[in-house]
Protein backbone atom coordinates (compact mmCIF):
# COMPACT_ATOMS: atom_id res chain seq x y z
CA UNK A 1 0.00 0.00 0.00
CA UNK A 2 2.40 2.33 1.31
CA UNK A 3 5.04 1.80 -2.10
CA UNK A 4 1.54 2.33 -4.31
CA UNK A 5 1.45 5.62 -2.54
CA UNK A 6 5.39 6.58 -2.85
CA UNK A 7 4.76 5.50 -6.53
CA UNK A 8 2.24 7.94 -6.98
CA UNK A 9 3.64 10.67 -5.29
CA UNK A 10 7.06 10.32 -7.00
CA UNK A 11 4.88 10.50 -10.45
CA UNK A 12 3.19 13.06 -9.57
CA UNK A 13 6.05 15.16 -8.39
CA UNK A 14 7.91 14.53 -11.70
CA UNK A 15 5.04 15.84 -13.71
CA UNK A 16 4.53 18.79 -12.19
CA UNK A 17 8.53 19.76 -12.13
CA UNK A 18 8.13 18.86 -16.09
CA UNK A 19 5.28 21.24 -16.24
CA UNK A 20 6.40 23.62 -14.30
CA UNK A 21 9.87 23.80 -16.59
CA UNK A 22 8.07 24.54 -20.08
CA UNK A 23 5.36 26.73 -17.90
CA UNK A 24 5.46 29.80 -19.22
CA UNK A 25 2.51 31.30 -17.53
CA UNK A 26 4.53 32.03 -14.17
CA UNK A 27 6.96 34.89 -13.46
CA UNK A 28 9.56 35.21 -10.32
CA UNK A 29 9.93 38.93 -9.07
CA UNK A 30 12.45 39.11 -6.19
CA UNK A 31 14.43 41.62 -4.56
CA UNK A 32 13.88 44.93 -2.34
CA UNK A 33 12.08 44.83 1.15
CA UNK A 34 11.01 47.75 0.84
CA UNK A 35 9.07 47.14 -2.57
CA UNK A 36 7.98 43.78 -1.46
CA UNK A 37 4.69 44.79 -0.23
CA UNK A 38 4.19 47.06 -3.02
CA UNK A 39 5.11 43.88 -6.23
CA UNK A 40 2.91 41.45 -3.67
CA UNK A 41 -0.18 44.04 -4.01
CA UNK A 42 0.77 43.94 -7.52
CA UNK A 43 1.39 40.81 -8.22
CA UNK A 44 -2.48 39.92 -6.58
CA UNK A 45 -4.25 42.46 -8.24
CA UNK A 46 -2.34 41.23 -11.62
CA UNK A 47 -3.72 38.01 -10.91
CA UNK A 48 -7.02 38.59 -10.26
CA UNK A 49 -7.32 39.90 -13.44
CA UNK A 50 -5.11 37.69 -15.72
CA UNK A 51 -6.24 34.24 -13.57
CA UNK A 52 -4.44 32.15 -15.98
CA UNK A 53 -1.02 33.65 -14.89
CA UNK A 54 1.03 33.07 -11.54
CA UNK A 55 3.17 36.11 -10.27
CA UNK A 56 5.76 35.05 -7.31
CA UNK A 57 7.07 37.87 -5.37
CA UNK A 58 9.95 37.36 -2.72
CA UNK A 59 12.08 40.09 -0.71
CA UNK A 60 15.75 39.66 0.38
CA UNK A 61 16.74 42.92 -0.06
CA UNK A 62 17.93 44.89 -3.50
CA UNK A 63 20.94 43.25 -3.95
CA UNK A 64 19.41 40.13 -3.55
CA UNK A 65 17.27 40.30 -6.50
CA UNK A 66 19.81 41.92 -8.95
CA UNK A 67 21.81 38.95 -8.06
CA UNK A 68 19.13 36.48 -8.75
CA UNK A 69 18.63 38.65 -12.01
CA UNK A 70 22.42 37.93 -12.79
CA UNK A 71 22.36 34.12 -12.19
CA UNK A 72 18.99 33.87 -13.96
CA UNK A 73 17.23 32.54 -11.10
CA UNK A 74 14.27 35.30 -11.15
CA UNK A 75 12.32 37.44 -14.05
CA UNK A 76 12.01 40.59 -12.52
CA UNK A 77 14.22 42.18 -10.00
CA UNK A 78 12.63 44.90 -7.72
CA UNK A 79 15.48 47.63 -6.47
CA UNK A 80 15.48 50.65 -4.62
CA UNK A 81 18.49 51.70 -5.70
CA UNK A 82 20.39 52.01 -9.17
CA UNK A 83 22.50 48.55 -10.26
CA UNK A 84 25.91 49.05 -9.97
CA UNK A 85 28.59 49.49 -12.51
CA UNK A 86 30.07 45.87 -10.86
CA UNK A 87 27.03 44.69 -11.37
CA UNK A 88 26.71 45.22 -14.77
CA UNK A 89 29.79 43.93 -15.86
CA UNK A 90 29.08 40.88 -14.24
CA UNK A 91 25.44 40.64 -15.79
CA UNK A 92 27.65 41.31 -19.12
CA UNK A 93 29.89 38.36 -18.84
CA UNK A 94 26.72 36.11 -18.13
CA UNK A 95 24.97 36.93 -21.11
CA UNK A 96 22.24 38.99 -19.18
CA UNK A 97 21.39 42.24 -20.39
CA UNK A 98 19.62 44.53 -17.02
CA UNK A 99 17.35 46.73 -18.27
CA UNK A 100 16.00 49.68 -15.72
CA UNK A 101 12.03 50.67 -15.38
CA UNK A 102 11.44 53.37 -13.24
CA UNK A 103 7.85 52.67 -11.59
CA UNK A 104 7.51 54.97 -8.48
CA UNK A 105 9.14 57.06 -6.06
CA UNK A 106 9.75 56.66 -2.16
CA UNK A 107 10.42 59.35 0.72
CA UNK A 108 12.53 58.24 2.97
CA UNK A 109 11.86 58.89 6.69
CA UNK A 110 13.82 59.30 9.74
CA UNK A 111 11.99 58.46 12.30
CA UNK A 112 12.59 59.08 16.35
CA UNK A 113 10.72 58.00 19.33
CA UNK A 114 7.54 60.03 19.55
CA UNK A 115 8.99 61.36 22.90
CA UNK A 116 11.91 62.74 21.47
CA UNK A 117 11.68 66.30 21.11
CA UNK A 118 13.36 66.81 18.33
CA UNK A 119 11.33 67.13 15.20
CA UNK A 120 12.97 68.72 12.39
CA UNK A 121 16.73 68.06 11.14
CA UNK A 122 19.01 69.33 8.11
CA UNK A 123 20.71 67.23 5.94
CA UNK A 124 23.91 68.07 7.18
CA UNK A 125 23.18 67.89 11.04
CA UNK A 126 21.34 63.73 9.84
CA UNK A 127 24.99 63.20 8.16
CA UNK A 128 27.13 64.42 11.76
CA UNK A 129 24.50 62.17 13.44
CA UNK A 130 25.02 58.58 11.54
CA UNK A 131 28.84 59.16 10.75
CA UNK A 132 29.28 59.89 14.77
CA UNK A 133 30.31 63.33 14.45
CA UNK A 134 27.66 64.23 16.72
CA UNK A 135 26.41 61.45 19.49
CA UNK A 136 24.24 63.14 22.13
CA UNK A 137 20.66 64.23 21.96
CA UNK A 138 21.85 67.45 23.81
CA UNK A 139 23.41 69.20 21.06
CA UNK A 140 20.54 69.01 18.77
CA UNK A 141 18.41 70.51 21.62
CA UNK A 142 17.05 67.12 22.99
CA UNK A 143 17.12 65.39 26.30
CA UNK A 144 20.91 64.24 27.54
CA UNK A 145 20.77 61.55 25.94
CA UNK A 146 23.04 59.08 23.98
CA UNK A 147 22.12 58.76 20.46
CA UNK A 148 21.26 55.27 19.65
CA UNK A 149 21.69 54.86 15.48
CA UNK A 150 20.09 52.41 13.56
CA UNK A 151 20.74 50.94 10.27
CA UNK A 152 19.45 48.22 8.06
CA UNK A 153 21.91 45.70 6.54
CA UNK A 154 24.51 46.82 3.67
CA UNK A 155 22.11 44.27 1.66
CA UNK A 156 19.27 46.42 1.75
CA UNK A 157 19.16 49.48 -0.96
CA UNK A 158 18.14 52.05 1.61
CA UNK A 159 21.12 51.38 3.38
CA UNK A 160 23.29 52.22 0.20
CA UNK A 161 21.01 54.96 -0.71
CA UNK A 162 21.04 56.68 3.19
CA UNK A 163 24.55 56.51 2.73
CA UNK A 164 25.50 58.06 -0.48
CA UNK A 165 22.92 61.39 -0.37
CA UNK A 166 22.76 61.80 3.10
CA UNK A 167 26.06 60.61 4.30
CA UNK A 168 28.21 61.73 1.43
CA UNK A 169 25.90 64.25 0.21
CA UNK A 170 25.81 62.91 -3.53
CA UNK A 171 29.70 63.12 -3.19
CA UNK A 172 31.58 60.38 -5.26
CA UNK A 173 34.71 60.85 -4.07
CA UNK A 174 33.44 61.26 -0.07
CA UNK A 175 34.55 58.38 1.87
CA UNK A 176 31.92 58.89 4.92
CA UNK A 177 30.69 55.88 6.37
CA UNK A 178 28.42 54.81 8.88
CA UNK A 179 29.96 55.03 12.62
CA UNK A 180 30.71 51.62 12.92
CA UNK A 181 28.70 51.99 16.54
CA UNK A 182 25.49 51.63 14.44
CA UNK A 183 23.51 48.96 15.06
CA UNK A 184 22.82 46.63 11.60
CA UNK A 185 18.84 45.35 11.79
CA UNK A 186 17.44 42.87 9.49
CA UNK A 187 14.62 45.09 8.66
CA UNK A 188 12.54 47.82 8.03
CA UNK A 189 9.96 46.53 10.94
CA UNK A 190 12.77 45.68 13.35
CA UNK A 191 14.39 49.57 12.75
CA UNK A 192 10.64 50.70 13.53
CA UNK A 193 10.03 48.01 16.41
CA UNK A 194 13.23 49.59 18.29
CA UNK A 195 12.18 53.60 17.47
CA UNK A 196 9.16 52.55 18.84
CA UNK A 197 10.07 50.95 22.16
CA UNK A 198 13.29 53.28 22.76
CA UNK A 199 13.55 56.94 23.48
CA UNK A 200 17.05 57.78 21.93
CA UNK A 201 17.07 55.34 18.82
CA UNK A 202 16.91 57.11 15.50
CA UNK A 203 16.41 55.10 12.38
CA UNK A 204 15.19 55.26 8.58
CA UNK A 205 12.97 53.78 6.33
CA UNK A 206 10.63 54.15 3.40
CA UNK A 207 7.80 55.95 3.98
CA UNK A 208 5.48 53.11 3.74
CA UNK A 209 6.49 52.47 7.57
CA UNK A 210 5.62 54.92 9.42
CA UNK A 211 3.58 54.30 12.18
CA UNK A 212 1.87 56.16 15.12
CA UNK A 213 3.95 54.87 17.17
CA UNK A 214 7.10 56.73 15.30
CA UNK A 215 7.87 60.18 14.65
CA UNK A 216 9.07 60.96 11.46
CA UNK A 217 11.01 64.09 11.47
CA UNK A 218 10.89 66.64 8.96
CA UNK A 219 13.90 67.49 7.14
CA UNK A 220 16.14 70.49 5.30
CA UNK A 221 18.50 70.71 2.57
CA UNK A 222 20.76 73.34 4.50
CA UNK A 223 19.99 75.10 7.26
CA UNK A 224 18.43 78.07 5.23
CA UNK A 225 15.91 75.79 3.73
CA UNK A 226 12.36 74.87 4.85
CA UNK A 227 11.82 72.10 6.79
CA UNK A 228 9.09 69.51 5.15
CA UNK A 229 7.84 66.63 6.56
CA UNK A 230 8.05 62.98 4.65
CA UNK A 231 4.40 63.61 2.72
CA UNK A 232 3.31 61.83 -0.32
CA UNK A 233 2.35 65.48 -1.47
CA UNK A 234 6.27 66.63 -0.65
CA UNK A 235 7.90 64.06 -2.43
CA UNK A 236 5.55 64.70 -5.78
CA UNK A 237 6.66 68.32 -5.73
CA UNK A 238 9.63 68.06 -4.36
CA UNK A 239 10.36 69.57 -1.58
CA UNK A 240 10.78 66.79 1.08
CA UNK A 241 14.89 66.43 0.05
CA UNK A 242 15.77 62.42 0.51
CA UNK A 243 13.38 60.57 -2.43
CA UNK A 244 14.19 58.33 -4.74
CA UNK A 245 13.24 56.44 -7.30
CA UNK A 246 12.37 52.37 -7.13
CA UNK A 247 12.80 50.46 -9.77
CA UNK A 248 12.37 47.38 -11.81
CA UNK A 249 14.92 45.26 -13.74
CA UNK A 250 14.50 42.88 -16.04
CA UNK A 251 17.05 40.92 -18.72
CA UNK A 252 16.51 43.08 -22.04
CA UNK A 253 13.71 44.59 -22.99
CA UNK A 254 10.28 43.18 -21.72
CA UNK A 255 8.83 40.75 -23.69
CA UNK A 256 5.97 38.24 -23.21
CA UNK A 257 4.21 37.86 -19.84
CA UNK A 258 7.30 40.11 -18.22
CA UNK A 259 6.38 42.97 -20.16
CA UNK A 260 2.42 42.08 -19.64
CA UNK A 261 3.60 42.48 -15.61
CA UNK A 262 5.39 46.06 -15.94
CA UNK A 263 2.78 47.37 -18.03
CA UNK A 264 0.14 46.44 -15.58
CA UNK A 265 2.16 47.79 -13.19
CA UNK A 266 2.83 51.17 -14.93
CA UNK A 267 -0.93 51.35 -15.88
CA UNK A 268 -3.25 53.69 -13.47
CA UNK A 269 -4.13 51.16 -11.76
CA UNK A 270 -0.85 49.62 -10.61
CA UNK A 271 -0.37 53.57 -10.27
CA UNK A 272 -3.42 53.63 -8.24
CA UNK A 273 -1.69 50.76 -5.66
CA UNK A 274 1.52 52.54 -5.62
CA UNK A 275 0.00 55.08 -3.86
CA UNK A 276 -2.43 52.61 -1.74
CA UNK A 277 0.78 51.12 -0.39
CA UNK A 278 2.27 54.32 0.96
CA UNK A 279 4.46 54.75 -2.01
CA UNK A 280 4.50 57.91 -4.71
CA UNK A 281 3.57 57.60 -8.47
CA UNK A 282 5.51 58.76 -11.19
CA UNK A 283 4.02 61.18 -12.80
CA UNK A 284 3.73 60.19 -16.83
CA UNK B 1 23.93 -16.34 -3.15
CA UNK B 2 23.30 -15.01 0.85
CA UNK B 3 27.44 -14.46 0.38
CA UNK B 4 26.95 -12.24 -2.45
CA UNK B 5 23.80 -10.45 -0.60
CA UNK B 6 26.07 -9.95 2.52
CA UNK B 7 29.01 -8.33 -0.03
CA UNK B 8 26.64 -6.09 -1.59
CA UNK B 9 25.19 -4.62 2.07
CA UNK B 10 28.44 -4.46 3.50
CA UNK B 11 29.97 -2.78 0.23
CA UNK B 12 26.70 -0.19 0.83
CA UNK B 13 27.27 0.48 4.43
CA UNK B 14 31.23 1.13 3.48
CA UNK B 15 30.27 3.79 0.87
CA UNK B 16 27.51 5.41 3.17
CA UNK B 17 30.53 5.40 5.71
CA UNK B 18 33.17 7.00 3.22
CA UNK B 19 30.37 9.60 1.54
CA UNK B 20 30.41 11.83 4.83
CA UNK B 21 34.39 12.06 5.26
CA UNK B 22 34.16 12.52 1.59
CA UNK B 23 31.04 15.07 1.86
CA UNK B 24 33.19 17.26 4.85
CA UNK B 25 36.95 16.87 2.36
CA UNK B 26 34.64 18.44 -0.18
CA UNK B 27 32.82 21.09 1.40
CA UNK B 28 36.84 22.15 3.12
CA UNK B 29 38.24 22.16 -0.22
CA UNK B 30 35.70 24.67 -1.79
CA UNK B 31 36.03 26.57 1.95
CA UNK B 32 40.04 26.85 1.16
CA UNK B 33 39.14 27.47 -2.57
CA UNK B 34 37.03 30.25 -1.99
CA UNK B 35 38.52 31.66 0.64
CA UNK B 36 42.04 31.86 -0.05
CA UNK B 37 41.43 33.82 -3.06
CA UNK B 38 40.55 36.82 -0.68
CA UNK B 39 44.69 36.71 0.02
CA UNK B 40 45.61 37.81 -3.62
CA UNK B 41 44.09 41.17 -2.79
CA UNK B 42 43.81 41.52 0.86
CA UNK B 43 46.88 40.38 3.29
CA UNK B 44 46.09 38.16 6.19
CA UNK B 45 47.71 40.07 8.83
CA UNK B 46 45.26 43.26 7.33
CA UNK B 47 42.07 40.79 7.30
CA UNK B 48 42.46 39.55 10.59
CA UNK B 49 43.16 42.36 12.57
CA UNK B 50 41.92 44.73 10.40
CA UNK B 51 39.77 47.17 12.53
CA UNK B 52 37.03 48.66 10.59
CA UNK B 53 34.44 46.22 8.57
CA UNK B 54 33.11 47.96 5.52
CA UNK B 55 32.54 45.19 2.80
CA UNK B 56 30.65 47.61 0.13
CA UNK B 57 32.71 50.81 -0.01
CA UNK B 58 35.33 51.33 -2.66
CA UNK B 59 37.90 50.57 -1.36
CA UNK B 60 36.28 47.79 0.43
CA UNK B 61 37.79 47.79 4.17
CA UNK B 62 37.54 43.90 5.32
CA UNK B 63 39.16 44.12 8.83
CA UNK B 64 37.25 41.94 10.77
CA UNK B 65 39.23 42.35 14.22
CA UNK B 66 35.85 43.98 15.48
CA UNK B 67 33.87 40.57 14.47
CA UNK B 68 36.37 37.97 16.32
CA UNK B 69 36.23 39.71 19.29
CA UNK B 70 32.66 40.20 19.40
CA UNK B 71 32.30 36.41 18.59
CA UNK B 72 34.55 35.91 21.55
CA UNK B 73 32.77 38.48 23.96
CA UNK B 74 29.65 36.75 23.03
CA UNK B 75 30.84 33.31 23.48
CA UNK B 76 33.20 33.80 26.92
CA UNK B 77 30.09 35.37 28.13
CA UNK B 78 27.74 32.13 27.58
CA UNK B 79 30.34 30.11 29.03
CA UNK B 80 30.34 32.16 32.28
CA UNK B 81 27.19 31.48 32.34
CA UNK B 82 26.17 28.24 31.11
CA UNK B 83 29.23 25.97 32.75
CA UNK B 84 28.48 26.63 36.45
CA UNK B 85 24.38 26.13 36.07
CA UNK B 86 25.06 23.11 33.63
CA UNK B 87 27.72 21.46 35.89
CA UNK B 88 25.59 22.03 38.72
CA UNK B 89 22.76 20.54 37.22
CA UNK B 90 24.59 17.76 35.86
CA UNK B 91 25.73 16.89 39.51
CA UNK B 92 22.14 17.19 40.84
CA UNK B 93 20.94 14.97 38.30
CA UNK B 94 23.55 12.07 38.53
CA UNK B 95 24.65 12.27 42.25
CA UNK B 96 21.07 13.55 43.66
CA UNK B 97 18.24 14.02 42.36
CA UNK B 98 15.20 11.32 43.65
CA UNK B 99 14.26 9.15 40.31
CA UNK B 100 10.90 11.16 39.53
CA UNK B 101 12.65 14.97 39.67
CA UNK B 102 15.43 13.33 37.52
CA UNK B 103 13.34 12.27 34.70
CA UNK B 104 11.36 15.42 34.35
CA UNK B 105 14.47 17.16 34.81
CA UNK B 106 16.38 15.39 31.51
CA UNK B 107 13.09 15.69 29.76
CA UNK B 108 12.83 19.24 30.39
CA UNK B 109 16.60 19.92 28.72
CA UNK B 110 15.75 17.89 25.95
CA UNK B 111 13.09 20.16 25.25
CA UNK B 112 15.12 23.02 25.92
CA UNK B 113 17.70 21.45 23.06
CA UNK B 114 14.56 21.24 20.48
CA UNK B 115 13.69 24.60 21.08
CA UNK B 116 14.85 26.17 17.55
CA UNK B 117 17.08 29.05 17.93
CA UNK B 118 15.02 31.52 15.82
CA UNK B 119 11.89 30.75 17.95
CA UNK B 120 14.89 31.45 21.15
CA UNK B 121 16.14 34.58 19.32
CA UNK B 122 12.40 35.78 19.19
CA UNK B 123 11.74 35.25 22.56
CA UNK B 124 14.83 37.31 23.53
CA UNK B 125 14.02 40.12 21.39
CA UNK B 126 10.71 40.90 23.00
CA UNK B 127 11.72 39.81 26.39
CA UNK B 128 15.05 39.79 27.72
CA UNK B 129 16.12 42.64 25.49
CA UNK B 130 14.00 45.41 27.37
CA UNK B 131 14.45 43.92 30.10
CA UNK B 132 18.48 44.37 29.93
CA UNK B 133 18.19 47.99 28.76
CA UNK B 134 16.14 49.02 31.75
CA UNK B 135 18.50 46.98 34.29
CA UNK B 136 21.64 48.08 33.29
CA UNK B 137 20.44 51.75 32.32
CA UNK B 138 21.62 51.33 28.47
CA UNK B 139 20.53 53.49 25.65
CA UNK B 140 20.19 49.91 23.93
CA UNK B 141 19.13 46.24 25.12
CA UNK B 142 20.81 45.18 21.83
CA UNK B 143 24.00 43.94 23.54
CA UNK B 144 26.31 41.04 23.76
CA UNK B 145 25.36 40.35 27.55
CA UNK B 146 21.43 39.57 25.85
CA UNK B 147 23.48 37.39 23.17
CA UNK B 148 25.41 35.69 25.96
CA UNK B 149 22.05 34.63 27.99
CA UNK B 150 20.48 33.81 25.16
CA UNK B 151 22.90 31.38 23.68
CA UNK B 152 23.87 29.88 27.20
CA UNK B 153 20.58 28.34 27.20
CA UNK B 154 21.53 26.56 23.97
CA UNK B 155 24.80 25.59 25.52
CA UNK B 156 23.01 24.24 28.43
CA UNK B 157 21.49 21.26 26.98
CA UNK B 158 24.94 19.80 25.53
CA UNK B 159 26.65 20.64 29.17
CA UNK B 160 24.24 18.95 31.15
CA UNK B 161 23.63 15.60 29.07
CA UNK B 162 27.32 14.43 27.99
CA UNK B 163 28.56 15.74 32.05
CA UNK B 164 25.98 13.80 33.34
CA UNK B 165 27.18 10.79 31.26
CA UNK B 166 30.60 11.15 32.83
CA UNK B 167 29.53 11.46 36.58
CA UNK B 168 27.38 7.91 35.22
CA UNK B 169 30.50 6.44 33.91
CA UNK B 170 32.62 7.14 37.34
CA UNK B 171 32.89 3.46 38.37
CA UNK B 172 30.84 2.82 41.62
CA UNK B 173 33.61 1.84 43.95
CA UNK B 174 34.89 4.97 43.74
CA UNK B 175 32.02 6.36 45.14
CA UNK B 176 31.67 3.76 47.48
CA UNK B 177 35.03 3.81 48.57
CA UNK B 178 34.70 7.28 49.71
CA UNK B 179 31.37 7.20 51.69
CA UNK B 180 32.68 4.17 53.06
CA UNK B 181 35.78 5.97 54.39
CA UNK B 182 33.35 8.33 56.28
CA UNK B 183 33.34 11.15 53.68
CA UNK B 184 30.00 13.36 53.45
CA UNK B 185 27.96 13.50 50.67
CA UNK B 186 29.26 17.09 49.12
CA UNK B 187 32.84 15.65 49.79
CA UNK B 188 32.24 12.46 48.02
CA UNK B 189 30.81 14.76 45.18
CA UNK B 190 33.49 17.56 45.10
CA UNK B 191 36.83 15.55 46.27
CA UNK B 192 35.93 11.88 44.62
CA UNK B 193 33.63 12.10 42.01
CA UNK B 194 34.23 15.56 40.23
CA UNK B 195 38.12 15.15 39.63
CA UNK B 196 37.02 11.46 38.15
CA UNK B 197 34.82 12.84 36.15
CA UNK B 198 36.93 16.18 35.12
CA UNK B 199 38.10 15.24 31.60
CA UNK B 200 34.47 14.14 30.70
CA UNK B 201 32.83 17.58 32.07
CA UNK B 202 35.65 19.51 30.07
CA UNK B 203 34.56 17.51 26.61
CA UNK B 204 30.74 18.59 27.56
CA UNK B 205 31.98 22.19 27.85
CA UNK B 206 33.60 22.51 24.82
CA UNK B 207 31.33 21.05 22.80
CA UNK B 208 28.93 23.40 24.62
CA UNK B 209 31.01 26.37 23.18
CA UNK B 210 31.28 24.28 20.26
CA UNK B 211 27.81 25.08 19.70
CA UNK B 212 28.16 28.59 20.49
CA UNK B 213 30.16 29.83 18.55
CA UNK B 214 28.64 28.43 15.56
CA UNK B 215 25.27 29.86 16.37
CA UNK B 216 23.60 32.79 14.26
CA UNK B 217 20.15 33.29 13.95
CA UNK B 218 19.95 33.96 17.66
CA UNK B 219 22.61 36.23 18.02
CA UNK B 220 21.78 38.14 14.66
CA UNK B 221 18.19 39.02 16.27
CA UNK B 222 19.94 40.30 19.77
CA UNK B 223 23.41 41.25 19.55
CA UNK B 224 22.81 44.68 17.36
CA UNK B 225 25.10 43.75 14.48
CA UNK B 226 27.64 46.81 15.60
CA UNK B 227 30.55 46.69 13.98
CA UNK B 228 32.69 48.15 16.47
CA UNK B 229 35.71 46.78 18.67
CA UNK B 230 33.60 46.13 22.19
CA UNK B 231 34.67 47.53 25.17
CA UNK B 232 32.01 45.95 27.60
CA UNK B 233 29.70 42.88 27.39
CA UNK B 234 26.97 46.13 27.38
CA UNK B 235 27.75 47.67 23.94
CA UNK B 236 26.42 45.75 20.68
CA UNK B 237 28.53 43.42 18.90
CA UNK B 238 28.53 41.62 15.11
CA UNK B 239 29.86 38.27 14.82
CA UNK B 240 31.29 36.26 12.84
CA UNK B 241 28.58 33.95 12.11
CA UNK B 242 25.82 37.11 12.05
CA UNK B 243 28.06 38.96 9.12
CA UNK B 244 28.39 36.12 6.71
CA UNK B 245 24.34 35.29 7.11
CA UNK B 246 23.42 39.03 6.78
CA UNK B 247 25.67 39.50 3.47
CA UNK B 248 26.02 36.33 1.68
CA UNK B 249 22.21 37.25 -0.31
CA UNK B 250 24.10 41.10 -1.41
CA UNK B 251 28.01 39.64 -2.01
CA UNK B 252 27.81 39.71 -5.96
CA UNK B 253 29.46 36.18 -6.93
CA UNK B 254 33.23 36.52 -7.67
CA UNK B 255 33.77 40.02 -5.69
CA UNK B 256 36.19 40.70 -2.82
CA UNK B 257 33.33 40.89 -0.33
CA UNK B 258 32.22 37.47 -1.20
CA UNK B 259 35.48 35.96 -1.28
CA UNK B 260 35.84 37.43 2.57
CA UNK B 261 32.82 36.11 3.63
CA UNK B 262 34.58 32.43 2.69
CA UNK B 263 37.34 33.56 4.50
CA UNK B 264 35.30 34.21 7.44
CA UNK B 265 33.77 31.34 7.15
CA UNK B 266 37.74 29.38 7.57
CA UNK B 267 38.27 31.56 10.47
CA UNK B 268 35.33 29.81 12.06
CA UNK B 269 35.80 26.60 10.43
CA UNK B 270 39.47 26.62 12.09
CA UNK B 271 37.98 28.15 15.68
CA UNK B 272 35.00 25.02 15.98
CA UNK B 273 37.74 22.56 14.70
CA UNK B 274 40.06 23.55 17.51
CA UNK B 275 37.33 23.29 19.82
CA UNK B 276 36.37 20.02 18.75
CA UNK B 277 39.63 18.21 18.74
CA UNK B 278 40.22 19.47 22.10
CA UNK B 279 36.80 18.17 23.33
CA UNK B 280 38.05 14.30 21.81
CA UNK B 281 41.27 14.80 23.10
CA UNK B 282 39.62 15.35 26.72
CA UNK B 283 37.06 12.25 26.04
CA UNK B 284 39.76 10.02 24.71
CA UNK B 285 41.64 10.85 27.92
CA UNK B 286 38.61 9.44 29.73
CA UNK B 287 38.69 6.52 28.36
CA UNK B 288 41.79 5.33 28.82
Amino acid sequence: MFKRWLFALIAVAFATSVFAAKDKNSIQVKGSDTMVNLGQAWAEKYMEKNPTDFVAVTGGGSGTGLSSLISGTCDIAMSSRNIKEKEIALAKQKGINPNEIEVALDGLAVVVNPNNPVSSLAIDQLAAIFTGRITNWKELGGKDEKIVLLSREVNSGTHVYFKEHVLRKNDPNSKEEFAPSALMLSSSQAIADEVAGNSAAVGYYGMGYISKKQKPLSIAKDEKSEYEAPTIENVINGKYPISRPLFLYTNGAPEGLVKKFIDFTLSKEGQDIVLATDFVPINK
Amino acid sequence: MRKLKELIIEKLILICGLASIFFVALIFLFLLKEGLTLFKTVSPFKFLFGKSWYPISEPAQLGILPLILGSLLVTIGAAIISIPIGVGCAIYIAEIAPLKIKETLKAGIELLAAIPSVVLGFIGMVTLVPLVKTVFHLPTGLTALSGSIMLAFMAMPTIVSIAEDALYSVPKTYKEGALALGATHWQTIWRVMLPAASSGILAAVMLGIGRVIGETMAVMMITGNAAVIPNSILAPVRTLTATIAAEMGEAVVGSEHYFALFAIGIVLFVISFAINVTADLFLHKRQQ
